[in-house]
């Protein structure tokens, strides 16, 4: 009896049981309920119970026909684009009819990146820097999906649970702000990947995930990385809105990317973006990828179908840019690099004393000891060390 | 007899020093073999030999692994015994240790260690404790495999050494490989242990070669796995190691050795389950210990082997206290010159060693 009163007050006020149903729940002594029941009370109180189910666990109808649902991965879910692949909008109305400078903008920091890229792979060949990924091809995402996020939105480029817990943190104290997080079609296989989206939906957490899906992960093709229809058809399966873009469509990421971010934080809802992009460079400066893939494949989205190009061809059409102006750009864009570049070089080392910081947020007592002593070491024999070339 | 015998296990390539060997009595040409080299043979070796052992992991087949450690494997046998994953350690660790209950002997690769923290529940309670669990009916015949510890510029995140980490279960057997011929006798005892075995191999250590003696070249060299091993005899003090510091202890008796100190260079091989005894009998020979390691210092493998000691026979031959030797309590940091300061070097073990000895 006890246990039949909480399960009603359990089950009763939560699973749209009504009234009736915790009466006949409450009803004393009824050991098997289908025994004390009437037949005309049941008729009388549940005349819906009959045409649906009344699971807890999913609200659906009934289907008298045993057919297993297939995968649609052939037509699977389709690709938003707002320009062809000749930079022409296709529907007008999807046109964000940005104003020139911001679609400037867009162009430039693309180049400058894909500029930034060239000059950091070439001086880890020469040995300057250890290790470098360059972003060839993908320079859409980015940019698009940057371009639509505000200022004081949190960006983060991976740990797909951790974004979930900060948007959690950025709902709670009512703070305007999205959460974005990246992440590859390669990361999305990884458990916390499924953690981070059924968590994003069930604590209704105002966060876009933005998976970057361009075919490889190291040398994995998608093809040997998961069977469904991508990251995208994953979404639905836990609730969360989801969609498919062209990623080396600038204003498609831009477009999706901005109504998920209005929607997320209106609603206190996730958003899964799915951009489809190619990775025309290598993995890192650690990887060959002539060894795995052809030639032919990667010449194709260079020349065929690159987001930079797609956005030159925009701007030119409408007088925005022209053959001189592009030539002024890459010396302007080259020399600013090379110059961040030197300068960087140029910079002193940090100070000695900060060898001993940022292990705790609070030096502990034997770390404070060694940093005293260091201290002293070069009070007395500093004229040995390089300082000069540190800051103080 | 012995020459004929030998002429047919050696290679082609042997004959002429075979040939050599028998007109002038001199030993043939030594072949050099790097730990990669050593690694590769003997999961080959492996391979051939049973059917039911295959490697998983990413990138193990066409790549030949991220690090090359899987070259040719693919190509000699196939999608079926060399697998591809997704990226889910989680996710194909446990299939493995399922696939080792059900039967087979899987190598379950780890990109790195550091990744297999994504993996551990399977490793520890899946695969280590279920032999236990089950009151022996059920043994997980799997090794994990891959590199381990501080590797060149891979930062915090990428350069932790798991020896302490693992070497703490009940259930998992750990081995740590040096050179060449710790890594392909290692390799193959685990393959052929029943017991869930976890090999720490070193990245930088890869590329390494070695002189290979040629009782490892043979199909069935195995080193057994909970025995250590004296690299360099010695009489002042016992200085014990794993993986690649073995090296730098060497180098270091090498220039220790010119000012008369002679240290007894022990390699432990196995972490667990750990070779006391052979530390305990060097102990109460040279009356000295150090211990040397890349991990952090605290609760790490050189804190057990002081624990032991102290609990053993060899603590009465103790003349100063043991110091351990282990990299810096920090995240490993990015920048060159702090990571290189982060490792034990060459002279800190030197310092170490006449710390103990008060010299």
């Amino acid at each position: 009896m006890a246990v039949a009163a909480a399960a009603a007050r359990v089950w009763g006020s939560s699973r749209g049981l009504g009234q009736a149903g915790l009466l006949l729940l409450r009803r004393p002594g009824a050991r098997g309920l289908a025994r004390s029941l009437p037949q005309r009370q049941v008729q009388q109180h549940f005349p819906s119970l009959d045409d649906k189910p009344q699971f807890p666990g999913a609200s659906a109808e009934f289907v008298d026909k045993l057919e297993f649902i297939q995968p649609n991965v052939i037509s699977g879910i389709p690709v938003y684009r707002v320009m062809d692949r000749q930079g022409q909008i296709i529907n007008p109305s999807e046109d964000p009819h940005l104003p020139q400078e911001k679609v400037l903008k867009f162009y430039k920091s693309m180049t400058l990146l894909n500029t930034m890229d060239r000059i950091l792979y070439e001086s880890q060949r020469q040995g300057r820097i250890s290790f470098y990924m360059t972003n060839y091809g993908e320079e859409g995402t980015h940019v698009g999906s940057a371009a639509a996020l505000d200022n004081t939105d949190l960006v983060f480029g991976q740990y797909r649970e951790a974004a979930v817990g900060a948007a959690y943190a950025a709902k709670r104290a009512n703070a305007n702000r999205v959460v974005i997080c990246y992440f590859g079609e390669g990361a999305a296989s990884e458990g916390d990947a499924h953690a981070g989206f059924n968590f994003a939906a069930t604590l209704e957490c105002p966060i876009i995930f933005f998976c970057r899906n361009n075919g490889y992960a190291i040398s994995t093709p998608t093809s040997e990385q998961y069977r469904g229809d991508g990251i995208a058809a994953r979404g639905p399966g836990y609730g969360i809105m989801s969609i498919r873009v062209d990623g080396n469509d600038v204003f498609a990421v831009y477009n999706a990317t901005k109504e998920a971010r209005r929607r997320a934080v209106a609603e206190n809802q996730p958003f899964l973006i799915e951009a489809m992009t190619y990775r025309i460079g290598h993995h890192s400066t650690s990887d060959d990828s002539s060894a795995y893939r052809s030639v032919d494949e990667v010449n194709y989205w260079d020349k065929q179908d690159h987001p930079i190009s797609r956005l030159r061809h925009y701007l030119q059409s409408r007088g925005w840019w022209d053959e001189e102006q592009e030539k002024a750009w890459r010396k302007q864009s080259r020399k600013k690099v090379m110059e961040a570049f030197e300068q960087a070089e140029r910079k002193p080392k940090p100070s000695p004393s900060l060898l001993f910081s940022d292990v705790y947020q609070e030096m502990p007592a034997q770390l404070r000891k060694q940093q005293e002593a260091l201290a002293r070491h070069l009070q007395t024999y500093g004229e040995h060390y390089p300082l000069d070339h540190f800051e103080k | 007899m012995a020459a004929v015998s030998g002429l047919m296990r050696r290679p082609l390539e042997q004959v002429s020093g075979l040939l050599r060997r028998r007109f002038h009595r001199t030993a043939p040409a030594a072949l050099q073999v790097t730990v990669r080299e050593a690694i590769n043979q003997g999961m080959d070796e492996e391979l051939e030999r049973d059917e039911k052992v295959f490697l998983l992991g990413e990138e193990v087949a066409q790549y030949d692994g991220a690090y090359k450690v899987s070259r040719g494997l693919w190509k000699k046998y196939g999608d079926k015994r060399i697998i591809d994953t997704p990226i889910s350690e989680m996710g194909f660790a446990g299939i493995a240790v399922g696939a080792a209950m059900a039967g087979l002997r899987p190598i379950c690769e780890f990109m790195t260690f550091n990744f297999s923290m994504q993996a551990i529940d399977q490793v520890i309670n899946s695969a280590a404790k279920t032999y236990y669990m089950s009151g022996g009916h059920q043994p997980v015949p799997i090794v994990f495999r891959g590199p381990n510890g501080a590797s060149a510029g891979v930062a915090a995140q990428h350069s932790q050494c798991f020896a302490a980490w693992y070497g703490h279960c009940p259930g998992l057997k750990v081995v740590s490989p040096w050179n060449s011929e710790d890594a392909k006798g290692l390799i193959k005892s685990a393959i052929r242990d029943n017991n869930p075995v976890v090999v720490l191999e070193n990245e930088l250590m890869y590329g390494v070669p070695f002189e290979f003696p040629s009782e490892a070249q043979s199909k069935d060299f195995l080193i057994p796995i909970g025995k250590a091993k004296i690299e360099r005899q010695g009489t002042h003090i016992t200085v014990v190691s794993h993986s690649r510091p073995v090296g730098h202890c060497l180098e270091a008796a090498t220039v220790l050795s010119k000012e008369g100190i002679e240290c007894e260079v022990i390699n432990m091989r196995t972490i667990r389950p750990m070779d006391i005894e052979t530390i305990e009998a060097s102990v109460m020979k040279t009356n000295h210990l150090i211990t040397v390691e890349g991990g952090w210092p605290q609760f790490g493998v050189g804190a057990e082997v002081c624990a032991r000691i102290m609990e053993g026979p060899a603590f009465n031959f103790l003349d100063a206290p043991a110091v351990r030797v282990t990299g810096a309590d920090v995240p490993m940091p990015y920048a060159k010159i702090l990571e290189d300061n982060s490792v034990p070097q060459v002279k800190d073990i030197i310092f170490a060693i006449k710390k103990t000895l008060n010299i």
